[in-house]
């Protein structure tokens, strides 16, 4: 054998190893499925003082998703646990791979005790519910507080917190902070220039034009996520429509994408994608760029949620004071007020149904519910909490006392959709695709609609995804 | 035969064969089993359920979308590359002529030598990166260049119509440079009287090229062509990160249906390993064709 042919069969032995490497590893579904293996081991006597039954010196372990938050809150979370058990151990790690690293860990029956299943490589809550991964964390919601004097952790959470984490009436994800999605502007810009936010949508639509003749993009929007902009579309169409448009979308009813709610929201939104109102090239750019030619001020309206202001630290020029608002109401038909916002809680955290020290998990939950753990979160990492109350005596950046003020506008108005949460490819690929299409000019409403509906349909269609209502 | 070979072969050979029977060939047998289970990928347990995954697959529309593009790549990405590689090695190696010493580069080809191999060097992740800027509607190199010259500046990655093709030229681009070096390198093992007979009876660069070097140079090119299928059928890594499949699936590949359906946005181990187990077979059939369709003469200089 020469050396070309060795050089050869080198090369075939390649490919042979790139459908290896594709093929899944590991010894995934290894010696069957024993049941019994993992589960709880750690169980310590209930009381007062105790009332989740933690055992004092067993050990605890958290994971943390390494995002936007960074793990120092965790760390003092951590600190503030080993206060009360001095004797419990904690292993701390963090990572931005949640789903690669924990995977085969939920496997073999030894998961970590809480999991912060949160960024890119979030595990499929749809796939954890399903396969009964995780725990019940009912018991938590009905122990007193830690430091919120008689109350239990479920009277002191912001309302919507509880049901935006249950599954079939089951509470199985903390989702701890609280989020606001609405529409983002520049407060510095549009005094400067005598605009003011539109309460309606012929407003918004004049205002539009106006800023397009001052020589500004009214909009841009993350072209590679184009999601986002999904979000004030549904918020239109619920204001109009009232919460039964959202709930129908969550339960997959038939033809809920094409309601005659989120058909006006769909005609609204088009309008700013006729008229040409989003800064051209925004279909490429993704939700960096794009926040990031917000901040530069080539654009007046973004969409997002109230990580917006941390997101965007390093490229907010001084005093551009951002605030976030609701989105227009469509007429005076509304069936919510204009002040209305979708309010909800995100960034997950679990405890895995495996796991060894359970209570010791709920226990940790509960120390990051406490008004201590709270204010510390909030100072930390600027953003709510789902503890309400917390932000008190907290000294606010700009762009967040907006989202609180707002919240306090929307008051018991507030609203909010779980469809994403139930059925994450829905959201994530096949509503995001359409919106791409939809606000990248390539289709009409109707059509935009139909593929949403499209893709709902597929879902429900398929058995092997387990299916969620809510009331 | 001395004694006592065996021993020695079995002590050098035992450890490897274990190794890649434990991390290479078990996980493709693994794979071959959870293709035909529902398995959701976070407990341990798994129905089975037949070919079940495989008859989903035949329908899965957007699976046949990337196949689809997978087919696209595997024409063009391996004759884009090949010809440029063949065209710069050319320049490199021989394009110069005035030299009486035989055959030479162009001027400098030592400089574009490295330079050509630089994307090389560049892990795959950062190429995405600083190609995902270059292509930036507004901010971008490209589309600045092209405003300067009073052109239309598109939305590259944003728009369906060019998102792909955007990524293809990006795999050209950072491929090339290797097939350059190792093009390069076949050249040199040609003997230089050969070119030198061309040269006496004037033969000109391209009937040089199609004459000469590249039947020379069969054995190279045909290794060229089976690596570049196997990064076409690939192309996972720029494709995630550049443009996430989208927009509206136009530039989906196998591979990122198959990571977005166990990791991304739902966790079907199953249905992803019945992806990986086509893929497999997909890569093998690729491999084989590739070899039979390239078989030649070999010229053996002594």
């Amino acid at each position: 054998m020469n050396r070309r042919d060795l050089l050869r069969r080198t090369a075939a032995a390649g490919l042979l190893a790139t459908p290896a490497a594709g093929l899944l590893t590991g010894c995934a579904l290894g010696g069957g499925d024993e049941e019994g293996d993992g589960g709880e081991t750690y169980v310590g006597t209930k009381s007062a003082q105790n009332p989740l039954g933690v055992k004092e010196d067993a050990p605890l372990e958290v994971v943390i998703f390494n995002g936007g938050f960074g793990e120092e809150y965790a760390k003092s979370h951590e600190a503030m646990y080993k206060e009360k058990y001095p004797q419990a151990e904690i292993k701390h790690s963090a990572t931005q791979e949640i789903n690669k690293t924990l995977q085969p860990r939920f496997v073999d029956g030894t998961p970590p005790d809480v999991v912060n299943n949160s960024g890119a490589g979030q595990i499929d809550f749809n796939g954890l519910v399903s396969q009964n991964a995780l725990a019940d964390l009912g018991e938590l919601l009905d122990a007193p507080s830690l430091d919120i004097a008689g109350k239990t952790v479920r009277e002191t959470l912001l309302p919507g917190a509880v049901e935006v984490g249950s599954y079939d009436g089951r509470f199985l994800v903390l989702n701890y902070t609280y989020t606001v999605y609405g529409i983002w502007y520049s407060t510095k810009l549009f005094a400067e220039r005598g605009w003011e936010y539109p309460r309606t949508w012929d407003e918004h639509i004049a205002l539009c034009r106006e800023i397009k003749k001052s020589g500004i993009a009214p909009w841009t929007y993350a072209g590679k996520h184009p999601r986002y902009m999904s979000w004030p579309l549904i918020s239109t169409a619920v204001k109009f429509g009232g919460l039964d448009v959202a709930k129908a979308i969550d339960n997959l009813e038939p033809n809920a994408w094409k309601s005659e709610a989120m058909k006006a929201a769909a005609d609204a939104w088009y309008q700013i994608v006729k008229d040409g109102f989003i800064l051209s090239g925004s279909p490429g750019l993704d939700h960096v760029q794009s926040q990031t030619a917000w901040c530069q001020g080539k654009a007046a309206f973004i969409s997002c949620g109230s990580w917006l202001e941390s997101e965007q630290k390093n490229v907010t020029p001084e005093g551009f004071n951002m605030a976030v608002a609701p989105t227009p109401s469509l007429g005076s038909g509304d069936k919510l007020p204009f002040e209305a916002i979708r309010g909800t809680a995100g960034e997950p955290f679990i405890v895995p149904a495996k796991a060894k020290n359970r209570a010791g998990g709920l226990e940790y939950l509960r120390t990051m519910l406490s008004m201590k753990g709270a204010q510390d979160f909030t100072r930390r990492v600027s953003s709510l909490t789902v503890v309400a109350g917390s932000t008190q005596g907290v000294d606010l950046p700009f762009g967040l006392s907006s989202v609180v003020k707002a919240l306090e506008a929307s008051g018991s108005n507030g609203f909010n959709w779980v469809y994403n949460n139930y059925y994450r490819k829905l959201e994530r690929e096949l509503v995001d695709a359409a919106c791409g299409e939809f606000f990248s000019g390539r289709c009409t409403p109707a059509e935009f609609l139909d593929a949403c509906q499209k893709g709902a349909d597929q879902i429900a269609a398929d058995t092997s995804i387990r299916k969620y209502t809510r009331a | 035969m001395k004694h006592g070979k065996y021993p020695l072969i079995i002590t050098f050979l035992v450890p490897p064969l274990l190794l890649y029977g434990i991390f290479v060939l078990s996980p493709y047998l693994q794979a071959f089993q959870i293709s035909t289970t529902d398995w959701l990928g976070y407990s341990a347990s798994a129905n089975f359920v037949g070919l079940d995954n495989f008859a989903t697959l035949l329908r899965d529309e957007y699976l046949w979308n990337a196949v689809k593009n997978n087919a696209i790549l595997l024409v063009l990405l391996p004759i884009l590359t090949i010809a440029l590689g063949l065209f710069f090695a050319t320049m490199l190696n021989m394009g110069g002529r005035r030299g009486t010493a035989g055959v030479v580069g162009v001027r400098g080809s030592s400089v574009y030598r490295l330079v050509y191999f630089f994307p090389q060097v560049l892990s795959v992740v950062i190429i995405a990166y600083v190609w995902k800027e270059v292509y930036n509607p507004n901010n971008g190199l490209l589309n600045g260049a092209l405003r300067a010259l009073g052109l239309p500046a598109p939305t590259w990655l944003g728009d369906p119509r060019t998102a792909f093709w955007a990524v293809l030229a990006v795999m050209v681009w950072s491929n090339v440079g290797f097939y350059v070096v190792l093009f390069g390198a076949a050249m040199q093992a040609i003997p230089r009287d050969i070119y030198e007979a061309a040269l006496l009876d004037g033969s000109s660069r391209w009937t040089t090229l199609t004459r000469i070097t590249i039947p020379l140079l069969w054995d190279t090119v045909q290794v060229a062509w089976i690596y570049l299928a196997i990064a076409a059928l690939d192309g996972f890594i720029l494709v995630q990160q550049m443009t996430d499949g989208g927009p509206n699936h136009s530039s989906d590949v196998i591979g990122l249906r198959m990571y977005n359906t166990a990791f991304g946005s739902e966790t079907k181990f199953g249905y992803a390993s019945a992806i990986g187990v086509v893929m497999f077979f997909l890569t093998l059939s690729v491999a084989v064709l590739a070899l039979r369709a390239a078989r030649r003469e070999r010229i053996e200089y002594a």
